[in-house]
């Protein structure tokens, strides 16, 4: 395989249960260019450099087309308007400074220290509940029966979002978790998907963001959608919208990816997980080497707005930049023995949830759900072993985790 | 007033040139770590030793590896 | 009296010596190892003195460095080392003993400047801020609640300290020879934003003069400063932010290259003898230590920071214990962090002998900005002001002796505006207690 197609290789599903022998070959060239005009930066010294350089750009998603209808009101008039705000109003995650640090520091806010330390609780008894669900069987499967369900009923609640509404937008949260595929920018189809998973998702925050507005309660939403400072709104409507809905996908579908990859990491090292049953107090340093052996966000894409020289390389401006985190994470020159999954080690500066300005938000709440779910799933499943290895995987390169992991257990505890 | 170091008492720094105000620090053990203005991150150097679990939690969570804490016992020689 | 059995002693028991000691244990050495430290103290931070102690947030003994390494040392503290004897390798403490080594490491950093007696300075009600003893005696003044503070020059100790004191509600008055606070160190052009939050926070911020002397009342505490320009300022708190001088005073004598500028040494932290041969049994790290910095043309300068204080004890530390074949040179871009009237301010590089500044994110109007400071064309140092997460990118082009500026189509695309930066030239610069370092 030629080296400008390591990346194509990459994105293809047959891989995705193991990607790392392409990321070892793509670190050969720490930027490596790619057919398609992209370059790929694997090694953590690259990545590390590129996330603190102000003219990489997150707005790098070409604006979403709505698809043509055939009604001249909606095609000439309805549909360029709401594309023109699509484009304008991107979430955040899509946003460079400054609207991108002002959206950014009004949901810290929200997302309170107070207010996540507030969830331990309620994830600690939701992760019993769920463990409870699954006694009498001989076999679970993690990503149904808790790594699915657990961090969304934590996003509805912290958002203020009704659980049973959830099934409704489940499948438009898939959708446009897409959106940071790579292949998804350049199929027509995957797109109009996209945009119409967002109107629909749209419409029914737009609904509820008015029911908070009229009757508040005390959760994310109606924080951000309450008056600020002078009665003024905090932020627009539409930014409002796109936040919302970022959030919630955020939610949905990388947690969930921690804590599968996790467990099946525990399933294959066996005596990590009798150590963490014995001592709890290991799961932090566990779950930070997760983080870098096997991150639930392998890339994120940017767009260089200057010519910019890294590691000898040069990338043209406007060129497409994918980060690699998850080959920097394996990076022999900065990891001894990366490929070898080792919480003791004593340096895990890893980019499992990215780093500089766009660090995950959620990255505290993603840590204490995992702390929680992985010690009470080694306290209380009975003899697991993993049923089938490699487990099959979800499409998405970059939000890369099992479709499922079945577990043998002899019950539970 | 913090207490002094003394019996049952933790020892921990901060390397500020390090530290990005990423804040997870401050999520992981809020009693011992905040954020003031934007990026001032302000701790406690020495917090109470049942604060360990909290404490080692932030030092894995840190981001960039700012954060020291003793592991052991003094080496003996007073004070 | 027997002695003691020789091996590795570290003169100085602050940051450098505690961090260059444990290096030494990691490195593998087994042998004896003393730390001598002149206050009375285990190794405890200095940064939080200036801004948390101040302020009644943490005690004055609550700074103790964790110790992150089994150091099985042998702790000489609260008696200074007063001499040195290479001949017989021996150096003496201040109680009068005699500790033999087979190689040394200096650390014995820095002492506040004091204010000059015939000025003053006897008077009681005059401080300085160095020390845990500086810092809890001084607390205790503030706790008195004085009527009017006096700061004496405007570096960070200064500033920080004036950002303390006037969120606990004192007056205070900031004196400074020049035209903006920090001006020495990051120049007028940036200095200028602490002077606006200096006013902002409510202090009297008096530039371009300086005391000369102060007087007392009957009871010989501090009374009021008298100004170059004539005036007077009631006081009864002074606070002397005069910088600092280098601890070599026991090296006087030594044959080694020291002065109250620093101990010299070869790129590889080796002291100099006086003939500028490196002593290859005493090294120096730390405040104390003036090496030349290949990254600005080899010029010899000490670096009075936190993170110099860390690495280049650790550098020094390996080289000491490699063989004579295999000493290499120390590599270290200068950063400080300073917090005062709620802004972090981080530095990267030494910006001293820029002929220009520019603006490359945010705004000086703002508070939040990043401004690089060029020198012939290339990046040689950069400023943070609550900006700090794009400072990594800054650094890195600084260390590349990249083009000034060295970035442009930042994703904010801010205007770029470069001005002169701002510095204070020597010859206007006062003969007299202006010093101003970089310490914090």
């Amino acid at each position: 395989m030629s080296d400008d197609a390591l990346f194509a290789a990459v994105m293809d599903p047959a891989n995705r249960a193991d990607p790392y022998p392409l990321y070892a070959r793509l670190r050969e060239r720490p930027v490596s260019r790619q057919r398609d005009g992209s370059y790929v930066v694997s090694t953590h010294a690259a990545i590390r450099s590129l996330l603190f350089d102000p003219r990489l750009s997150s707005e790098d998603l070409p604006p979403p087309r709505r698809p043509r209808t055939g009604n001249p009101l909606k095609d000439l008039i309805l549909n360029p308007i709401k594309n023109r705000i699509s484009a304008t109003h991107r979430p955040f995650i899509f946003r460079d400074p400054p609207d991108h640090d002002r959206l950014r520091s009004l949901v810290m806010r929200e997302f309170s220290i107070a207010r996540v330390q507030a969830l331990r609780p309620r994830i600690a008894q939701e992760v019993d509940a769920l463990i409870d669900a699954c006694r009498g069987r001989g076999e679970v499967c993690l990503v149904s029966d808790l790594s699915y369900p657990l961090p969304v009923t934590v996003i509805c609640e912290l958002l203020g979002v009704p659980r049973a509404d959830e099934p409704r937008f489940q499948a438009w949260a898939t959708q446009l978790a897409t959106a940071v595929e790579p292949d998804a920018r350049h199929d027509d189809a995957t797109r109009r998907q996209i945009v119409g998973a967002f109107d629909e998702i749209a419409a029914y925050m737009g609904d509820l963001i008015r029911e908070k507005r009229r009757r508040p309660t005390d959760d994310m939403l109606s924080g951000l959608a309450a008056p600020g400072p002078g009665g003024r709104k905090q932020m627009s409507d539409f930014d409002l919208l796109s936040t919302a809905v970022l959030l919630l996908v955020a939610g949905h579908e990388t947690t969930v990816n921690l804590i599968t990859n996790a467990m099946l990491t525990l399933l294959r090292h066996p005596e990590e997980l009798e150590r963490l049953r014995a001592d709890p107090e290991r799961a932090p340093r566990l779950i930070e080497e997760v983080l870098r052996y096997e991150p639930p966000v392998h890339f994120r894409t940017r767009k260089a707005l200057g010519t910019i020289t890294v590691a000898g390389e040069t990338i043209p401006k406007g060129a497409p930049v994918i980060l690699l985190f998850a080959a920097a994470n394996r990076d022999p020159s900065r990891f001894q023995a990366p490929d070898r999954f080792d919480p003791d080690r004593g340096d895990i500066e890893h980019f499992g949830f990215g780093g500089g300005l766009h660090y995950c938000v959620g990255a505290p709440l993603a840590r204490i759900e995992a702390e929680i779910a992985l010690v009470a799933l080694s306290r209380r499943l009975v003899a697991p072993r993993l049923a089938v290895d490699p487990p099959p995987y979800r499409p998405g390169a970059s939000l890369r985790g099992p479709e499922e992991l079945r577990i043998g257990i002899d019950g539970t505890a | 007033m913090k207490p002094a170091s003394g019996a049952g008492v933790l020892r921990v720094v901060v390397d500020l040139n390090r530290c990005q105000g990423y804040a997870q620090c401050c999520y992981a053990a809020p009693d011992a770590f905040a954020i003031r203005g934007h990026e001032i991150l302000f701790y406690d150097p020495a917090p109470p030793a049942e604060r360990r679990g909290a404490i080692e939690r932030a030092l894995q969570a840190c981001p960039v590896r700012a954060i020291s804490l003793q592991a052991g016992p003094d080496d003996g020689d007073a004070p | 009296m027997t002695p003691e059995p020789a091996g590795i002693v570290v003169v100085g028991a602050s940051l450098a010596g505690l961090r260059g000691a444990e290096a030494l244990r990691r490195g593998g050495y087994d042998g004896p190892l003393t730390l001598v430290g002149a206050e009375p103290y285990r190794p405890y931070d200095r940064p939080p003195l200036s801004k948390h102690v101040l302020a009644g947030e943490l005690a004055a003994d609550a700074t103790r460095l964790p110790e992150l390494t089994d150091l099985r040392a042998r702790w000489r503290l609260g008696s200074p080392a007063v001499s040195l004897d290479r001949a017989s390798r021996t150096l003496r403490l201040g109680d009068g003993s005699v500790l033999a080594y087979e190689a040394l490491l200096i650390t014995t950093g820095a002492e506040a400047r004091p204010w000059p007696a015939e000025t003053g300075g006897g008077l009681a009600g005059i401080f300085t801020l160095r020390g845990r003893d500086d810092a809890a005696a001084l607390r205790e003044a503030l706790v008195a609640r004085p009527r009017q503070v006096l700061i004496v020059g405007g570096g960070l100790i200064g500033c920080e300290a004036a950002s303390c004191l006037r969120d606990l509600g004192l007056p205070v008055t900031l004196v400074d020879p020049n035209p903006a606070p920090l001006a020495r160190g990051l120049g007028g052009f940036v200095g200028g934003v602490i002077a606006g939050c200096l006013r902002d926070s409510g202090a009297m911020f008096r530039p371009g003069t300086m005391v000369r002397a102060f007087e007392g009342d009957a009871a010989g505490h501090v009374a009021r400063a008298r100004l170059a320009d004539g005036s007077t300022i009631e006081t009864n708190l002074v606070i002397a932010a005069l910088g600092a001088t280098r601890a070599t005073g026991w090296l006087r004598g030594a044959g080694l290259r020291a002065d109250a500028g620093g101990v010299t040494c070869d790129a590889a932290c080796r002291v100099l003898a006086a003939d500028g041969t490196p002593c290859p049994d005493i090294y120096a790290a730390g405040d104390v230590a003036r090496w030349p910095i290949a990254l600005y043309g080899h010029r010899l300068i000490a670096v009075e920071h936190w993170g110099n204080a860390i690495e280049q004890a650790a550098h020094a530390a390996r080289n000491l214990l490699a063989g004579p074949g295999d000493q290499r040179p120390y590599t270290h871009l200068p950063a400080f962090w300073s917090s005062q009237f709620g802004v972090n301010i981080k530095l990267v590089g030494l910006p001293e002998g820029a002929d220009s500044v520019a603006v490359v994110q945010g705004s000086r109007a703002s508070r939040r900005f990043l401004a690089v400071y060029g020198r012939a064309g290339r990046s040689i140092a950069a400023v943070s002001f609550d900006q700090a997460r794009w400072l990594p990118a800054y650094a890195e082009a600084i260390t590349a002796g990249a083009p000034f500026p060295p970035i442009n189509d930042a994703t904010d695309r801010p205007r770029i505006e470069t001005s002169a930066p701002g510095f204070p030239s020597l010859r206007t610069a006062p003969a007299h207690p202006a010093a101003e370092t970089v310490h914090v």
